[in-house]
């Protein structure tokens, strides 16, 4: 009988990292931005039809880079657990927190037992009853949570993308200085997105029940600006 | 709460019945030494016009003889485009409503797109048969279902029996225990091409006589403000006739009423 050789921990973990971060790096990135009505969420994406960006509940978005079958999955599971937390309790019971919870236990857990960890990185927003209430939890491979506030960006290319957004953000934007500030920042210098590369969708506090809408064909052309 | 993770073969997909069947199996109803004294809805109907459909449905409740609830709705929205009307047990029937409502929802988040018209007429139907063990034990449930179908531009009604049979019908139908008479109405007052102020008129024209030869359907209540649920559904979606509007007509129908002095007393 063959002995396993002995690999440190510390091995292990970084291995599985490095072998996530090279996966989610190969995808394209999405940033999340507080505006004045609520929370924008663009993603660069060519597919019309893979979406990125999701609706989960009521007052709650999806957003995954990486693995498009994994996050699908993630995805899948985070509208099963709000929708069986809403009919078992109250839909005002479903909240975000809870949900990135659960995210970040799922994933912890896969990236510690499983063979190969997720190539994901996602994010859980929930827009409150004023911006104050706003929240944006981002959801890395290993199930770490960062709560963050203003704006988030997932992705391989998420520092500089951070960096160039951190300039930008302003407290109380418009949709339109949202979106231009998101676009821009995921475009870099040297790039501009076009509306097909693009795709965007808010949480808006004034869409009633309902607050996800996505923005799409003649309304995003207006609103990002004319090159 | 953990996050529910299927396997690829044993994974619900966008139902949100089989995903509550995964997560807490039900257990088989008790069956009932004698009949029970429960709630019931009484009447409902639905009649298409020429922009898309009317749904109406008075607002009692009884439990045998008793009036047992003065404000209960029968008439809800199922989404933005198609409305779900009640009439039966109302504890079994609320609980469908919330879970046709869930269900259609459900199916589009997960699905990312919305189920065709037919496609929810027939889920309904499928949730109106897996009721069938509890209405043999006298929980029936029959509701009304009717949408505007986005892709041939109608409006559209569905009837249910308690089997969870599926009946399209063309131009009205009603359910509940005064569906006989507040059916007639409409029947001897529907033509192709109504309108929506005359469709309306006539739903509660319907509901009017239904309360006035059922006892278990409820009249217009002008002391307490109570009025029948009354609610359109066209290309622009559901909306809810404002109770204002529904008195106004209602007051209406009773001048004229007066006016012919119809429906006498009943020969003794």
């Amino acid at each position: 009988m063959s002995m396993p050789f002995y690999v440190a921990p510390e091995q292990v973990m970084k291995d599985r990292a490095d072998y996530a971060r090279k996966g989610i790096a190969r995808g394209r990135s999405a940033a999340a931005v507080l505006y004045d009505d609520g929370i924008l969420i663009a993603a660069e994406n060519t597919s019309a039809t893979l979406h990125k960006v999701s609706e989960i509940y009521d007052r709650i978005a999806f957003a995954g880079v990486g693995k498009y079958n994994e996050f699908d999955q993630l995805r899948i599971a985070g509208v099963r657990h709000a929708d069986l937390k809403g009919y078992s309790y109250s839909r005002e019971d479903v909240d975000a927190r809870s949900l990135a919870n659960a995210y970040a236990q799922m994933l912890g857990q896969i990236f510690t037992h499983e063979m190969k960890p997720m190539e994901v990185e996602i994010l859980v927003a929930e827009v409150g009853a004023s911006s104050d209430d706003d929240q944006l939890f981002h959801i890395l491979y290993d199930g770490s949570v960062v709560d963050e506030d203003r704006f988030s960006v997932i992705g391989g290319d998420a520092e500089a993308i951070g960096d160039r957004l951190e300039a930008a953000f302003q407290p109380g934007l418009d949709l339109g200085g949202a979106l231009n500030a998101a676009v821009s920042a995921l475009a870099g210098p040297d790039r501009t997105l076009a509306p097909a590369d693009l795709e965007v969708a808010v949480l808006a506090r004034s869409s009633g029940r309902r607050a996800f809408r996505r923005i799409e064909d003649d309304e995003l052309t207006e609103l990002l600006p004319s090159v | 709460m953990t996050l529910p993770i299927f396997s690829a073969s044993d994974d619900p997909g966008p139902s949100f019945a089989d995903l509550l069947k995964r997560v807490r199996p039900t257990e088989a109803l008790p069956v009932a030494a004698e009949p029970l004294t429960i709630t019931h809805g009484t009447t409902v109907v639905a009649i298409r016009y020429a922009d898309g459909v009317v749904m109406a449905g008075d607002r009692r409740a009884t439990s045998g003889h008793l009036i047992s609830h003065r404000t209960m709705e029968k008439v809800f929205p199922a989404d933005r485009f198609s409305g779900i009307a009640i009439a039966g047990a109302a504890g079994p029937a609320m609980e469908m409503v919330k879970l046709f409502q869930l269900q259609l929802e459900h199916y589009e988040k997960v699905e990312g797109q919305v189920l065709s018209l037919e496609g929810k007429a027939n889920q309904l139907g499928a949730m109106v048969r897996n009721h069938l063990p509890a209405a043999m034990q006298g929980l029936a449930v029959v509701p009304l279902f009717a949408g505007y179908d986005l892709r041939r531009q109608v409006g559209r009604l569905f009837q249910y029996d308690v089997t969870g049979g599926r009946y399209e019908e063309q131009d009205h139908t009603a359910t509940g225990s005064g569906s006989l008479h507040a059916g007639t109405v409409v029947k001897l007052g529907f033509r192709e091409g109504l309108s929506e102020d005359e469709a309306l008129d006539l739903a509660l024209h319907g509901l009017w006589q239904a309360a006035d030869a059922d006892s278990a359907t409820g009249g217009p209540d002008l002391i307490r403000g109570i009025f029948p649920v009354v609610a359109t559904i066209t290309a622009a979606g559901f909306a809810r006739i404002p109770d204002a509007d529904v008195r106004r007509r209602f007051e209406g129908l009773i001048d004229t009423m007066a006016g012919q002095q119809v429906g006498g007393t009943e020969p003794s």
